[in-house]
């Protein structure tokens, strides 16, 4: 009996019996293989939000412009474009083709944008359209979509009114939100849309051939994408999807994966194979943020001055993260940030805390005497083990050093965001990744409007600042606000800034041209090619 | 037998039914916000995603139409998948677990099986001692370090012969199944084996078995056709529980493993705070539970005809 089902069993399994062969890279047909951290939970463009998402999106997909393999913004689906301080063209180009053969017009655009401005859609990540005139209107209901300040003045051309001057605009238009859809095609689909590969339509270098839901999803390359040319890769299979990172380093070892990011355990591992360790700025930046809601302890400057003059850096880095590649943090602006004519830090150097016990002591007793006393600090943390370290060290430090008592309260991450957005907490392990290429990702963070601003810091003089640097264009301005905005930040010890992410990874040594990035699709296989 | 069926099966409604209610309780319980994302949205987003998910109705009102729709059999669309449904979700994913969970279960009830009688022929012998000693080591050490060794010891077999041999993750071919398969049944297997040691122990002074060794039968014989057959009626009645423990906790071995199982869903979800997919995966496992019970109870009835009279 037992024997007979296990051969039914064989029986309906056999027919791919030994079919397991390929290896991760195929130099005759130029295809790697690669594995996935999850499953794409959303492949529409209006609203994805997760990195694996936006991974996919932009390997099918394509918007106005794109970046290029230094990143820099190079043209895409438009192939020029004018901005001022009222708005901006752009010019299609005539070969842009959708994957059924059809041009991508302006039209494909105008309608991406609006429909993920309206509030039924209840797109996370509208707020980004929001330099788009009466772009914030729609979103909350006050306007009609067609009010949208964007034309399609003929098939060809775009034209985009602005709500306020807009430095960055060509660059936000490399972001998915951003990216066009055809109408027709979508409300064939309906609720269907991006669910399957045949529910897409691709305008990108590649096109999605396969999708067997958290198993494997199969990228070809676009035989209709304009310039098919630049593009060498035939094929990228994503044919494992975990988020096990143990069992990526076990694929890569095996030579199934062509790439995968090593974590502080399979580091080690990684380093006994005698493998090439490779490491990348995510150009994140993770930091304490502080409770400044007027009932909690943390709202009192010379408690956060003190915990500031108390906490080191490099110690932070170097022994408790312990994997290379973590940049000490020093600002709310990480390195890679450009400034005027050089990156922004390089420019304006952000001001150094120094590490001085004496000093945070004296700070702690004015803290103490303003306070009368100072309760257990609760110190809110997500449940990942890294940061459940980090939480410990903290504890350790500002207990031994300075006698605060500090509670960790580990969260799994939605309770850890509900709490935030309670405001139950005093400080809370936070972090934020850039969205676009410019300073303003990071500048209005702590605005008082921002929603994001989770520990309710509301200062005139930051906003204003936001403001200058929202609503001009000349670089100067906007650099020179943002330099004051960063010296607030220190002096008002808004955020304690911890490190600035790095992280290490394996590459296939034959797999060249594959592309880091701190913004958009990371890492980035377009142009990426197999040696033989 | 037709009457005591349908008892069973009224009482199987039931028991999903308490299982959907409490379940929904429980997740509406827990802190934390299922439409909370990292980035903040503003609350016309909010209130039009309370909307779509009919969150923004009383709970009580929510649990009305969560039955209702239930009795349809449809779960409603994911949180976190926007554009897929629950039950398709189930029907894609719930093959490949039970694949999985029968292989696993076939690995465990044949090497417990065996296992089982041999330490109880050899009772306090060595190869007693030595098999004690790997159950209490397959049932106190978790999946997950069993997932991550036998994962090494392929990527090993293979390096040593230099070639992919056996596939370390993935999904698609019987040589994809193997090690979860047996990594999946390891802590039933152990399970099983020392049920089936105890009842084969307490068979062994029966007066039949005597009688059968009075009347000069060979040692052989009198172990398969009398010891075994008796002693294997507990190893049955566990099985069917057991078959649906093995397909939904699989978490640990189909992430490990990359394999595309239910059992990934059901515990992200819960994680997610995705309510349809929580409420439909956990309703579904419950009900397969109770199915599994109910079927184990009726063939129990052919095995031992004493259970058919009671």
């Amino acid at each position: 009996m037992r024997i007979c089902v296990a051969a039914i069993l064989l029986l309906l399994i056999n027919p791919v019996f030994a079919q397991f062969e390929a290896t991760s890279v195929d130099y005759e047909n130029q295809i790697i293989t690669i594995a996935l951290t999850q499953e794409p939970p959303q492949l529409n463009g209006m609203k994805a939000t997760d990195q694996v998402s936006i991974l996919v999106l932009s390997h099918v997909m394509e918007g106005l412009v794109r970046y290029d393999r230094r990143g820099r913004i190079i043209p895409g689906v438009a192939e020029r474009w004018e901005m001022d301080e009222n708005g901006a063209t752009f010019w299609l180009r005539e070969d842009a083709l959708w994957s059924d053969g059809q041009p991508v017009t302006a039209h494909d655009f105008v309608f991406a944008w609006r429909h993920t401005l309206k509030p039924a859609t209840a797109s996370e990540y509208a707020f980004i359209l929001y330099p788009i005139k009466n772009a914030e209107a729609i979103n909350t209901g006050q306007v009609a979509a067609d009010q949208l300040g964007v034309v399609a003045v003929d098939d060809r051309t775009l034209n985009v009114t602005f709500e306020r001057p807009t430095a960055y605009f060509i660059k936000l238009t490399a972001f998915v939100t951003y990216f066009p859809v055809r109408e027709d095609f979508h409300s064939a689909k309906g609720e269907a849309y991006g669910s399957d590969p045949d529910d897409l339509l691709y305008n990108g270098p590649f096109r999605m051939t396969e999708w067997t839901h958290s198993a494997s999803l199969k990228m070809m390359k676009n035989q209709n994408y304009w310039d098919r040319d630049a593009i060498t890769l035939n094929a990228i299979h994503a044919d494992y999807i975990t988020a096990d990172t143990r069992a990526r380093l076990n694929l890569f070892i095996d030579g199934k994966i062509v790439h995968t990011r090593l974590d502080g355990e399979t580091y080690k591992d990684a380093l006994t194979q005698r493998f090439r360790i490779r490491r990348f700025n995510t150009g994140s930046v993770f930091f304490l943020e502080y409770n400044h809601r007027s009932e909690r302890a943390t709202s009192n400057l010379n408690l956060r001055k003190a915990i500031q003059h108390a906490f080191d850096p490099d110690e932070m880095v170097n022994r408790v993260l312990a994997t290379p590649g973590n940049l000490r943090g020093e600002s709310l602006f990480p390195v890679w940030l450009n400034g005027v004519n050089d990156k922004f830090r390089r420019e304006y150097p952000a001001p150094q805390a120094t590490y001085d016990i004496a000093l945070a002591k004296e700070y702690l007793a004015k803290a103490k005497s303003e306070l009368g006393s100072i309760p257990p600090l609760v110190l809110l943390v997500s449940d990942s083990p890294t940061a459940a370290k980090q939480a410990e060290y903290l504890q350790g430090v500002m207990g031994s050093k300075l006698g605060l008592e500090i509670k960790i309260d580990i969260q799994t991450f939605k309770q850890r965001l509900a709490k935030m957005t309670a405001g139950d907490f005093d400080i809370v392990g936070a972090g934020w990744g850039p969205d676009f290429d410019d300073i303003m990702t990071f500048g209005d963070l702590f605005a008082s409007w921002n929603l994001n601003n989770r520990g309710r810091y509301d200062n005139p003089e930051y906003d204003r600042l936001v403001r200058v640097a929202m609503n001009n264009t000349d670089p100067k301005i906007r650099m020179d606000a943002m330099s004051e905005l960063q010296q607030i930040l220190f002096d008002d010890a808004v955020i304690l800034p911890q490190y600035e992410q790095g992280v290490i990874y394996l590459l296939h040594p034959r797999v060249k041209g594959v592309v880091r990035r701190v913004v958009g699709a990371d890492p980035d296989f377009t142009y990426a090619s197999v040696a033989p | 037998m037709l009457m005591y069926t349908i008892k069973r099966l009224i009482a199987g409604v039931i028991t999903v039914w308490f299982i959907a209610t409490a379940t929904f309780i429980a997740m509406h319980q827990v802190p934390g916000d299922p439409l909370m994302n990292d980035k903040a949205v503003t609350a016309e987003i909010r209130a039009n995603l309370e909307k779509k998910y009919g969150l923004d109705k009383p709970v009580t009102h929510q649990y009305f139409i969560f039955l209702g729709n239930m009795l349809k059999g449809d779960f409603g669309i994911s949180f976190t998948q926007q554009n897929r449904r629950v039950n398709d979700i189930i029907q894609d994913h719930f093959p490949v677990s039970a694949t999985l969970g029968i292989l696993a279960i076939l690995f465990a009830s044949m090497g417990g099986i065996l296992w089982g009688a041999l330490t109880a022929i050899y009772r306090n012998r060595m190869p007693d001692i030595i098999i004690m000693f790997l159950v209490i080591l397959g049932i106190s050490v978790p999946s997950f370090v069993f997932a991550a060794l036998g994962q090494l010891l392929l990527v090993n077999i293979n390096s040593m012969l230099g070639q992919s041999v056996i596939p370390v993750a993935g999904w698609g071919t019987i040589w994809h199944m193997l090690m979860p398969a047996l990594v999946l049944g390891l802590g039933t297997m152990a399970f099983l084996t020392r049920l089936m040691r105890s009842s084969m122990l307490e068979v062994v002074n029966e007066d039949y078995i005597k009688t059968a060794r009075a009347k000069g039968l060979s040692p052989t014989r009198i172990f398969f056709r009398h010891q075994l057959r008796n002693a294997i009626l507990p190893v049955v009645t566990v099985l069917g529980p057991q078959i649906a423990v093995i397909t939904t906790g699989g978490f640990v071995v189909e992430l490990v493993f990359a394999i595309p199982g239910l059992g990934r869903y059901f515990v992200q979800a819960v994680q997610q705070l995705d309510y349809t997919v929580i409420m439909g995966t956990t309703v579904f496992y419950g009900a397969f539970l109770v199915l599994m019970v109910i079927i184990v109870d009726i063939l129990y009835g052919f095995i031992d005809p004493r259970v058919r009279l009671a």
